[in-house]
């Protein structure tokens, strides 16, 4: 679903700060795999979810989802395919919008925008439907803006908002970082439901040893911008926590968060 | 002393459709545009030369209307294709416009509409006509009081306000009017939702300055001329009326907000003229402006202070202290 060919990024070549984020990345997802992201500060996660996304353009290698080359489309263009939660709560929704509005914006993802009405009866029955099972209450207020829900209601409806119209890829940047413990674990679970109902190709990164041992299909670890350490299947299911940690450690000397 | 009242509604008025032009880009858009301190001499030019032309004032209402939307197009064009900063994208369309204001005005800084029949002119001829002339009916009275510059300016421009405020109101509710708020909200969330925001950015401008060269063509009516210089100072009345009108009528939705900043516009201008017969210079006007603008600007902040030390004085008080 999700092939990534020999990725290399540098920021601010030539300079005193150039930055090699990600060298000779390849990566290959399979329809509805799950695969999590590990690694230290600054070790090219955030910049290979911006070059599957398009935020970023990559200086080599290619990008293909669902074998089409989108190596060169633009983020906007590429947002038809692909559902996104930032790890900061304030990005991923329009906080001046009303709840609705917002859903209905991505809603028609990869659709054309007219002058037909912005939401619709019938979406307003559907987000009902959607938003209800969160438990958060969000049903009943379809109307209020956006900028008056905590972080993690906040997190929840930019979740709903990824897994709208099935994307065919969904982007899961540290999207519980920034939440308190409970709430991490409630949107945690709310993203899981989500990945399962609608069978998503998934790549979340995560800095929660036991969250990444404990979901996903295949574990990625990275440094420096490449990819250190895979595992799958049965050997990702015998990994402890302990011998992530030493992987870290016999890898590099980076820091743990 | 009515003369004066009504003067300032009807220029009021004018000004709403310029200053919801503003709110536009400044609210929606989150985009400081400075094209519109020229876009409203395009608009006022094209009407006056076209209308001492002998073309009929309410095609010169197009026009102008598509005049503005060009200037606005220049804009987005700088902005988004050439990459050039908001602020200086507004302002060099701004400097340049004043040259093709002069050339659309055949190469004149001025025109007065003397001897041409403007909208204005037109219906209030119009009014004259139908009323039954030495009658003292209750419609001949009030047909006669209609029939003056400022009422039938009040009656024409109060439905273009209207119709204004209707079909922004109805737009930013369509489908595509919400990708434009969302690209003014967050452009990261609008990219990321498929927005093409360089697209969204564009017809936002256009119809900012749709609006404000509709101003402009009002203006030139109302005024009975169009001047290149006439511009100077647009942006800050128009900062001026939205944000007198949302601190005062309030803000909670679009149609709220856009009724709010016209109120705002014909509150502003009451309040020019009411200091202008109390004495002040008029070219004193502006500096009254920008301090008005300024203290309308703090004004929100300064309720937050003011809050703030209302309890920590009770705190003290409830201490004991
Ligand atoms: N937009 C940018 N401009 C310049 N440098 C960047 C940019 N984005 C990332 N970098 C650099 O690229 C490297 C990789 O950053 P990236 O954000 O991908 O790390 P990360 O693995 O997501 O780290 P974290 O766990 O802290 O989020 C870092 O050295 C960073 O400084
Ligand atoms: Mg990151």
């Amino acid at each position: 679903m999700l092939v990534c060919k020999s990725l290399s990024k540098t920021f601010y070549p030539g300079t005193a700060n150039e930055r090699r984020a990600l060298s000779n990345v390849s990566l290959n997802l399979r329809r509805g795999e799950f695969v999590v992201i590990i690694g230290g500060n600054g070790s090219g996660k955030s910049t290979l979810l911006n070059v599957v996304s398009g935020a970023i353009r990559s200086d080599e290698g290619r990008v293909y989802i669902d074998k089409q080359d989108v190596t060169f489309t633009s983020e906007y263009k590429r947002a038809a395919y692909i559902g996104r939660v930032f790890q900061d709560p304030m990005l991923g929704t329009a906080a001046s919008m009303t709840i609705e509005e917002n859903l209905a914006l991505a809603n028609r993802r990869g659709k054309r925008r007219g002058l037909g009405s912005g939401v619709t009866r019938a979406e307003r029955a559907l987000f009902k439907e959607m938003l209800a099972p969160l438990e958060l209450g969000l049903e009943n207020r379809l109307t209020a803006r956006v900028g008056l829900l905590s972080g993690g209601q906040r997190q929840a409806l930019t979740l709903l908002m990824a897994s709208l119209r099935d994307p065919k890829i969904l982007l899961l940047d540290e999207h519980t970082a920034a939440l308190d413990p409970k709430t991490a674990a409630k949107v945690l679970e709310i993203s899981l439901q989500l990945v399962q109902e609608h069978n998503l190709t998934t790549l979340m990164v995560t800095h929660n040893m036991g969250d990444a041992l404990k979901f996903g299909d295949r574990l990625i670890m990275m440094q420096e911008g490449r990819i250190v350490f895979e595992a799958s299947g049965k050997e990702k299911q015998e990994l402890t926590v302990t011998d992530l940690v030493n992987r870290f450690v016999s890898v590099g000397s980076e820091v743990l968060c | 002393m009515t003369d004066v009242i009504t003067g300032a509604v009807a220029l009021g008025l004018v000004w709403a459709i310029v200053s919801i032009g503003v709110w536009i880009t400044y609210r929606i858009l989150d985009f400081p545009d400075l094209t519109v301190e020229g876009t409203i001499v395009t608009g006022a030019a094209t009407t006056a030369i076209m209308i001492t032309h002998g073309v009929s004032p309410l095609l010169c209402l197009l026009a102008s209307f598509a005049a503005g939307a060009l200037c606005g197009l220049i804009t987005a064009f700088l902005h988004t294709r050439l990459k050039i900063p908001a602020l200086l994208a507004g302002i060099l369309t701004n400097i340049g416009l004043y040259s093709i204001n002069i050339r659309i005005m055949a190469g004149t800084s001025n025109i007065s509409l003397l001897g041409s029949r403007s909208l204005i002119d037109t219906f209030m001829s119009f009014i004259t006509r139908v009323a039954p002339g030495g009658s003292h009916s209750l419609l001949a009275r009030f047909l006669t009081f209609l029939a003056t510059r400022n009422m039938t300016t009040i009656l024409i421009v109060g439905i273009g306000v209207i119709c204004v405020i209707a079909l922004s109101t109805w737009f930013l509710r369509t489908s595509y009017g919400c990708s434009i708020r969302a690209t003014g909200s967050n452009p990261d969330m609008a990219r990321a939702q498929g927005i093409n925001i360089n697209m969204s950015k564009t017809v936002g401008l256009m119809l900012s300055n749709a609006f404000v060269g509709l101003g402009g063509s009002l203006l030139c009516q109302y005024q009975g001329y169009s001047d290149v210089q006439m511009g100077i100072g647009c942006i800050v009345i128009g900062l001026a009326s939205l944000i007198i009108g949302e601190v005062l009528f309030g803000k909670s939705s679009t149609l709220h907000s856009l009724i709010s900043v016209s109120l705002g516009a014909i509150l502003y201008r009451i309040i020019i003229a009411l200091v202008i017969q109390a004495g002040m210079q008029p070219t004193d006007l502006k500096l009254f402006t920008a301090i008005t603008v300024a203290l309308a600007l703090f004004l929100p902040t300064a309720i937050i202070q003011v809050k703030h030390l209302r309890g920590r004085l009770r705190r003290r008080h409830d201490a004991g202290l």
